[in-house]
């Protein structure tokens, strides 16, 4: 990823690649969530966030996880 | 069932509603449900509903997780687009323990993205969220069929939207090494030496809280501005540098919901409100999504 600057071409901005980060906001953070028992996750939303929260804090120890649902 | 309900791959001809399985996939004639204490070795992973569209994916990027474009469930008005994953990798159990794993994760979520991206070239399809996993056919019925009336008002809701992330970062200048311009550095035992000191870290916090009070105008123009140009605007949680591995604090990390129509404008918008001559503060757009952080507006709030 660059700095936004002035390349403002749409087609330019769809073809960088995507940070990471970026993209688990949104699909850890977003997207539509299947509850009850049609998925396997029962609970795996949360249990996403408890495994990015582990993986996270192995990063960094003290850094709230990015990833909770903002929605 | 007209030509819509058709498979989209030239490689899975077959009918959607025989399942729509591709022809060359032996491993995924056995094992139906209902074994107990039998594990199955597959499962279906769901990147996404849409209603049923017409067009091909593309070529590029139209591949699942299983190295296969995915394929087309269709049940009623809608349709979910899937691929088979093997159960050994997307259990419960064996799925815990890769999300743990960093590379695994990412290569998931590239995937998922990327389906979802060849899915915009052709239709408006509504993002489930990662590791969306159902055990079988039949499960991913089920999941259209009580879903049915959310699907169906937020593929409404989302139809030729998308989302654009902004995000401001703030450089914080590193204390400056005493200009020409300062009085000369004394040594250290020099009389005034401390005060020199002082007075540069004084200097210093002022660039930092300046460029600090700078970015705090930059977000809110921003916010306001574009989300009167969005339909709908979400706060992401800020990101922490060491995890997007990018310099600089993150301070805003917003994504705007604009119809696909206005988005050229939109982001003219975005580039009209950075400022172009200031380097402790910057701008950075990302998009066009899919609206993945706008699935659950309009529906009632999470408790």
């Amino acid at each position: 990823m660059s700095h936004y600057t002035d390349d403002h071409d749409i087609d330019a901005l769809a073809q960088r690649e995507i940070a990471l980060v970026d993209l688990l906001d949104r699909l850890l953070g977003g997207g539509v969530v299947i509850s009850g028992d049609l998925t396997l996750r029962i609970a795996d939303v949360d249990l996403v966030r408890i495994d990015l929260n582990a993986l996270i804090s192995s990063v960094s120890e003290n850094v709230p996880s990015p990833f909770e649902d903002m929605n | 069932m007209t030509a819509a309900n058709e498979m989209n791959h030239p490689q899975s001809g077959t009918n959607a509603e025989t399942d729509g399985r591709a022809p060359a996939r032996p491993e995924s004639q056995q094992a139906p449900s209902g074994h107990p204490g039998l594990p199955e070795d597959e499962l279906r992973y769901v990147y996404a509903v849409t209603r049923p569209f017409e067009g091909v994916l593309p070529e590029e990027g139209g591949r699942g997780l299983d190295g296969e474009p995915p394929r087309l469930l269709h049940h009623g008005d809608l349709v979910a687009v899937v691929s088979p994953v093997p159960a050994a990798d997307f259990d419960e159990a064996p799925l815990k323990a890769h999300l743990e794993d960093l590379d695994w994760l990412a290569e998931t979520a590239r995937t998922h993205q990327r389906v979802i991206t060849a899915l915009t070239t052709v239709t408006s399809p509504l993002p489930l969220r990662l590791a969306t996993i159902c055990r079988d056919d039949s499960g991913v019925r089920r999941l259209l069929e009580s879903g049915r009336a959310r699907f169906v008002s937020a593929l409404d809701r989302l139809d030729g939207r998308v989302e654009w992330g902004v995000k401001v970062y703030t450089h914080t200048p590193p204390p400056a090494a005493p200009s020409p311009e300062q009085a000369p550095a004394p040594s250290a035992d020099a009389p005034g030496a401390g005060r020199s000191y002082l007075q540069q870290r004084l200097a210093h916090r002022r660039t930092r809280e300046t460029a600090a009070n700078r970015a705090d105008a930059v977000c809110r123009r921003l916010q306001e501005e574009l989300s009167q140009s969005a339909e709908h605007t979400v706060l992401h949680r800020l990101q922490d540098g060491r995890l997007s591995g990018r310099s600089g604090q993150n301070v805003l990390n917003a994504a705007f919901l604009v119809p696909r129509a206005a988005s050229e404008a939109f982001v003219e918008r975005v580039r009209a409100l950075t400022p172009g001559d200031d380097e402790s503060v910057k701008v950075e757009l990302t998009g066009p999504w899919a609206p993945y952080s706008f699935t659950d507006i309009g529906e009632e709030e999470p408790t």
